[in-house]
């Protein structure tokens, strides 16, 4: 599954504007601890986390995550988002808690 | 054959996240232009990660000089601050001394310099206190 096409499904709000929303979605990975998502996120998983700094676009840019998802509504910085459409990070938000988000991924990837 | 040898440097701002973390992108970058292997890539860009963060957070900012050969990533991150007291201590899993504003921002797992040590071929930490830490990476290519 797409990105575009999870963003779609789940009715998630795409925050970056651009043009790498094609990537493929191997699975997803949860945490909010940036140096253990360094060394155990996989590419092309999709990313949950809670933090919306701009370093959340470093460490997706070194794991090649293939999007980073902010649960809950969470406001993204500006600064983030700009820092996202430069390096071609697709940023998605959601209404949905990072549990309901697993669950809800694991249903359309299986 | 020096000419095959190419050299990278950059300033790592103390403290300053806005650009934590953009040394190692370019780096990784340049490596995707050369068309190393992706997980060489990987481990060189995650390893120089840590360490850059390690300078912006614990060490008031550094520098960070890269060579690139056709064997091996050469990885130099040098700071003037605190120093480590104790490396060994340092190195273990869990262990932080991050404050609880940084550990906000998700740093402070205590996983950095674990990680470099998992993803260097070869890892050298020079440090003093009082003096600051020089944190030597290299990665085979082949
Ligand atoms: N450049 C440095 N200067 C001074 N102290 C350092 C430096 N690098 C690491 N340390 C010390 O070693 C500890 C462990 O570093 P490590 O990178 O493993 O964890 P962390 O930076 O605290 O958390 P994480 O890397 O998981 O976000 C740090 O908390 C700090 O006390
Ligand atoms: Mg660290």
């Amino acid at each position: 599954m797409k990105v575009n096409e999870l963003a779609q499904k789940l009715d998630m709000k795409i925050l970056t504007g651009n043009e790498t929303l094609f990537k493929d979605i191997t699975g997803v990975y949860v945490c909010d601890l940036l140096s253990w998502v360094m060394s155990h996120a996989e590419k092309g998983n999709a990313w949950i986390t809670i933090h919306t700094h701009l370093n959340i676009v470093a460490v997706a840019l070194l794991t090649e995550v293939s999007c980073v998802i902010i649960p809950e509504n969470l406001a993204v910085e500006e600064n983030t988002i700009k820092k996202a459409e430069e390096e071609g990070i697709v940023i998605l938000s959601s209404s949905l808690s990072a549990y309901e988000l697993c669950y809800r991924i694991h249903e359309l990837l299986a | 054959m020096s000419d095959s040898i190419i050299n990278l440097s950059y300033n790592i701002p103390a403290n300053d996240f806005t650009f934590a973390g953009e040394a190692s992108s370019n780096v990784k970058k340049m490596l995707s232009q050369l068309g190393i292997n992706p997980m060489v890539i990987k481990r060189a860009a995650i390893a120089m990660y840590e360490a850059e963060i390690n300078a912006v957070i614990h060490g008031g900012g550094g520098i960070a000089d890269i060579q690139i050969s056709p064997e091996k990533i050469f990885i130099c991150i040098k700071d003037e601050g605190p120093g480590i007291p104790d490396v060994e201590v340092a190195m273990q899993e869990g262990y932080s001394t991050a404050p609880e504003y940084i550990r906000e921002m998700g740093f402070g797992a205590g996983m950095g310099l674990p990680n470099i040590k998992r993803y260097a071929d070869e890892l050298q930490i020079d440090t003093e206190v009082g003096k600051g830490t020089t944190v030597k990476i290299t990665i085979n290519i082949n």
